[in-house]
């Protein structure tokens, strides 16, 4: 097997799911419906409530809306990196991960590969809410169009790893329903999608420990900054550890030597 | 020089935590063998399956294919084998044509060689018109028929099907059956059919039977029932499940 045969994989692998994804209008309406409910209702709601003070990157007071919307594109590519999740193990219950794993390909490739067909679905969505949310004056410089690139991969990959390290615990698609309630819902809540983190310490310390330890907060910032062109250097380096740590204990979930396959596919 | 068989199967054993599914298991298939692997319903059939597959890594016992042991060179072993699982794996969204390129590509196979090779899998099989019908259109049959031609599109040495006909019609099973025996024939190819159904034993089939996750026998179908001394296929399965149950 040779770099071209590595091309051919990756190629189709992107192909199925871009297919599929064209096969389901509806998930793509759906990813940017949600968010966009959050920037139409609770934006608008909070936006009396929630004062945000100036801080960087932003070099002035800002409305509640222009506040949360990286995260309203980070909790995109959450639900998406959940997406792939739920694919994988959809794939299982109907035979077809099957297939993918008796491919003479090594498996980190396999899901690396799935990774990144998954990742790309995401950026493309995140720019479509960042094209509509024109609509609320979110609109950062047109330069920021271009650097929050990097950053919305990188998060992209950062979230696609967690939901298939996730993949390869779950064992039925009926448990996924716990995947909303233990990993969205606090990734989201403890981050500083919806407030400042100056506010939350405020609040509780242990709570402001909670959101700096989540990758998603640094996902958040990093496109917050990218947005405006300007590096969060921090956030990068808890992003590219985390995707390094998650794909790392997803392949060894999905070794059949060492991980979870043997036990799972028991039956 | 000797030919190594497709593929040697030498003490296999395995287990689930204490349930100790299968057993010194040791058999072989050569080139242009069509082996029927006979056994009931929890025999340990498709465990043997993912083992040969590496879904399952194997601890007890050796599985070599073409003389490659899969634990050292799994890559170039799935290389050589084409695959029909006894679960359906089709995607059913996508037509029979993107199925094919989808497997054709974790094969390294170009687009010009999946194509090439998918119409001429498809036709062999008979479902030149449905090449642009999702999958979900098909009937059991027909999908059956479609994992027959992607399983060849990488041009397999040895075919693995785990109960291919489970659910089909007799049309189709034959249909399975003959394509399979063929192909052992024309291309020399091996093949391992995993069954529980009797009647799929042909008479100068080879048969491996699988019981309990022991091999019970293992020969020509003439041979099995010379050996247990009875007149047909039925009656010597029936004959080698008891014995060591009786005994």
């Amino acid at each position: 097997m040779n770099a071209i045969h590595y091309l051919r994989c990756f190629a189709g692998i992107t192909t199925r799911e871009w297919l599929r994804f064209l096969n389901q209008r509806g998930r793509f309406f759906s990813a940017l419906v949600r968010p966009l409910v959050w920037l139409a209702i609770f934006a608008t709601g909070f936006h009396f409530v929630l004062g945000v003070s100036i801080i960087p990157p932003y070099e002035t007071y800002i409305p509640y809306s222009v506040y949360i919307a990286p995260g309203l594109i980070a909790m995109i590519l959450l639900f998406n990196g959940m997406l792939i999740s739920l694919s994988m193990v959809y794939d299982r219950e109907m035979g077809s991960m099957r297939i993918l794993m008796v491919s003479p390909l090594p498996r980190w490739f396999l899901l690396t590969a799935k990774l990144l067909a998954g990742c790309v679905l995401s950026v493309i969505q995140a720019y479509a809410f960042l094209v509509i949310a024109l609509l609320w004056d979110i609109a950062p410089p047109w330069y920021g169009y271009i650097t929050v690139l990097p950053a919305l991969v990188l998060s992209a990959l950062m979230m696609g790893a967690l939901g298939l390290l996730l993949s390869s615990a779950i064992r039925q698609l009926e448990n996924f329903a716990s995947v909303m309630n233990f990993v969205i819902f606090p990734m989201f809540f403890a981050s500083s999608a919806l407030y400042p983190l100056w506010h939350v310490k405020e609040a509780s310390l242990l709570l402001y420990y909670v959101c700096q330890a989540n990758p998603f907060t640094h996902a958040v910032e990093l496109i917050r900054f990218a947005l405006y062109a300007q590096l969060e250097p921090v956030s990068a380096v808890v992003l590219v550890a985390a995707t390094a740590i998650f794909l790392t204990l997803a392949v060894y979930g999905y070794d059949p030597a060492k991980g979870l396959m043997q036990r799972r596919t028991a039956d | 020089m000797t030919i190594d068989p497709a593929l040697c199967i030498e003490d296999l054993g395995h287990r689930f935590g204490q349930r100790r599914v299968l057993n010194d298991v040791s058999f072989s298939v050569a080139s242009g063998d069509f082996t029927v692997l006979l056994g009931l319903n929890g025999a340990g059939k498709t465990t043997l399956f993912s083992l040969a597959t590496r879904l399952y890594v194997q601890r007890e016992g050796v599985i070599r294919i073409f003389g490659m042991d899969i634990r050292e060179r799994a890559s170039e072993c799935l290389r050589r084998i084409g695959v029909v699982f006894q679960q359906p794996t089709l995607d059913l969204d996508l037509t029979v044509e993107q199925n094919l390129f989808y497997h054709a590509s974790l094969h390294g196979l170009s687009h010009r060689e999946a194509a090439e090779r998918g119409a001429a899998e498809i036709e062999r099989v008979g479902l030149s018109s449905q090449r642009r019908d999702k999958v979900r259109q098909l009937s059991g049959g027909q999908r059956r028929r479609v994992e027959i031609a992607r399983c060849l599109l990488h041009r397999p040495r040895l075919l693995l099907l785990d109960e291919p006909t489970v659910g089909l019609d007799i049309a189709s099973r034959q249909f399975m059956l003959d394509h399979v025996q063929r192909l052992c024939r024309e291309e020399n190819i091996a093949a391992l059919w995993a069954t529980h159904l009797i009647d799929e034993v042909g008479e100068g089939a080879r048969v491996v039977v699988l019981h309990k996750g022991e091999v019970r026998a293992a020969g020509e179908a003439a041979q099995l029932l010379g050996q247990t001394r009875t007149p047909s296929m039925r009656a010597a399965f029936e004959t080698l499940v008891q014995e060591r149950e009786a005994a």
